[in-house]
């Protein structure tokens, strides 16, 4: 999932300045599960707000979609955000921006930082696992990322600076590619990163786009 | 005799002699007059120096200008770049531009992570890692290709140099590591600063018997301790670096005004070793900023004078 940190009050409250009527969205998926922007983080915000701001300065309402990352879902705000200045987002950027694009007359204000694509290792903890880097070599590497888990992103690892499992920037983060070979070690797969492992193709450094196969000639008649 | 490079190292090493490299760190600003006498410690009494790329992440003076530098003052220059700091664009202009002023040597490394800088906060470029960098110098050498496929007018000639930490975890990978380098391209090794010998006598048996001391010449990192306080520096603190006891032992064994001699000693005590060793082609002498000492353990491990090739 999407993990995200709410931006703490002090930059929030300076966005919102001047705005009498603010509409919070929430996002009911990934922040949800991460405890940054659901329907109760939006609650938390805005009774934040009320009370930092008082009643005249400011009036805040308050809606959770399922996925503000689809037009569907946000097609169930349009009614309500024209009563509004200017909207608070609590989804990740996708989603915040999906919002600024139904709404493009709005000001529309992120309230989270959105940090990794990660896991849940328990309730409130979460870890990077993906850079969404567009080659994915997990097939190569036992099923540990080199580009998000090694503080370097090497493809032919480990580094001069590994220390006895941990990664050279700090005792407390496990080297990537340490474990990568003691995991294909057990597995009798050490062969699979014999070979030198070529310059990656960084296609995540431009706007990128997926039509899966199948759709394109709905999406080519959507399109016009 | 046929030549990648035609470098004085890669002559050195292919006419047979024991080769004897040294390092000079490019000064923290524009300091030119510094970097010089830092370089006329080290002319005559080396066969090339190492010319750090932004060393342990802090800016310095760039590496081929450094390496310009040394050139003019006739210490031939071994240009290490590092991935940290440029992406595959730069690092290919710059080569073609150190080869063009005559740069010879080039050493491909990962770099420091900048966290351990003076710059803690930039990001780290890793483009690409230090096995595709000498991949990727070997292919302008030897196909006359960019990286990415296009002809190149007038391809650079560097021998090629890598790094290898002999020590690090897990053990039982490093040499497969070193077969990595030495397939992707790498025409010279320079280790991590050795202390353990054990252990280094361990990792070149083993490279002996994969056959990679005939493919690559390998020159063994010394670095002299010059305190009992940089010892242990070195054991705790340094990632990667592997000094036993006996070493802190020997050092703190010593009157507190000799142990820099007692470093020096057991450096060249190293080297001799070294010399006799199958399948170590040389020594690479980090004298982090001791470069004035230089001559005379240049001296006293009997590595003067340096040949003539
Ligand atoms: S290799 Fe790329 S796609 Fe695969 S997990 Fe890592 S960053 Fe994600
Ligand atoms: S120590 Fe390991 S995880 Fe850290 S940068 Fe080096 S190879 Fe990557």
């Amino acid at each position: 999932m999407i993990v995200a940190e709410r931006k703490p009050f002090e930059e929030i409250k300076a966005m919102v300045a001047g705005y009498k009527r603010v509409l919070t969205v929430g996002c009911g998926t990934c922040v949800a599960v991460c405890l940054a922007g659901g329907s109760k983080e939006v609650a938390t915000l805005n009774a934040e707000l009320q009370l930092a701001l008082g009643k005249d300065e400011i009036s805040l309402g308050a809606a959770t979609v399922e996925r503000q990352c689809d037009m569907e879902f946000l097609a169930e705000l349009d009614s309500l955000a024209v009563e509004y200045d200017a909207l608070i987002s609590m989804a990740c950027g996708a989603g915040i921006q999906f919002l600024a694009e139904r709404f493009p007359d709005k000001p529309v204000l992120p309230a989270v930082d959105t940090s990794f694509i990660g896991v849940n290792l328990d309730v409130g903890w979460y870890e990077e696992k993906c850079r969404a880097c567009g080659t994915c070599v997990l097939g190569m590497t036992g099923g540990i990322c080199p580009v998000t888990m090694c503080a370097k992103s090497l493809f032919n690892g480990p580094c001069g600076g590994t220390n006895n499992g941990s990664c050279e920037i700090n005792t407390d983060q496990p080297c990537a590619w340490y474990r990568i070979y003691e995991r294909l070690s057990a597995q009798g797969r050490l062969e699979q990163i014999m070979e030198v492992s070529p310059a990656n193709d960084w296609s995540n450094q431009k706007p990128r786009k997926i039509i899966q196969p199948g759709y394109q000639e709905r999406i080519k008649a959507l399109q016009g | 005799m046929d030549m990648k490079s035609g470098s004085r190292l890669e002559r050195v090493l292919k006419a047979g002699h024991f080769a004897f490299t040294g390092e000079v760190g490019p000064p923290r600003g524009a300091n030119v007059e510094a970097l010089k006498k830092k370089i006329s410690y080290l002319k005559g009494k080396v066969d090339m120096a190492n010319i750090t790329d932004n060393q342990t992440a802090m800016v310095r003076m760039s590496s081929w200008a450094a390496a310009l530098f040394c050139l003019q003052e006739g210490l031939e220059p071994n240009y290490q770049m590092v991935c940290r700091d440029r992406n595959r664009l730069a690092m290919q202009a710059d080569i073609l531009g150190a080869y063009s002023h005559g740069i010879r040597n080039i050493l491909c490394l990962s770099g420091d992570h900048q966290m351990f800088g003076d710059h803690p906060h930039a990001k780290g470029v890793y483009d690409i890692d230090s096995m595709q960098l000498i991949a990727m110098v070997k292919k302008m050498r030897d196909e006359g290709k960019f990286q990415g496929g296009a002809d190149i007018d007038e391809p650079p000639r560097m021998f090629i140099g890598a790094a290898a930490n002999p020590f690090a975890e897990p053990f039982e990978w490093r040499v497969h590591r070193l077969a990595k380098k030495v397939k992707a391209g790498a025409d010279f090794i320079q280790t991590q600063c050795v202390y353990n010998m054990a252990k280094i006598r361990q990792w070149v048996k083993r490279a002996n018997d994969m056959g990679l001391t005939e493919k690559v010449y390998i020159l063994a990192g010394i670095t002299p301790m010059k305190s009992v306080g940089m010892a242990n520096y070195m054991k705790n603190k340094v990632p990667g670096m592997d000094v036993p006891d006996e070493i802190i032992k020997r050092l703190k064994g010593v009157e507190k005004k000799k142990v820099a001699e007692e470093g020096i000693k057991i450096a060249c005590e190293q080297i001799e070793e070294f010399r006799e060793m199958k399948g170590i082609a040389g020594v690479h002498l980090m004298a982090i900023e001791w470069e004035h000492r230089v001559p005379e353990i240049a001296e006293r491990a009997g590595m003067l004078p340096r040949p003539e090739v």
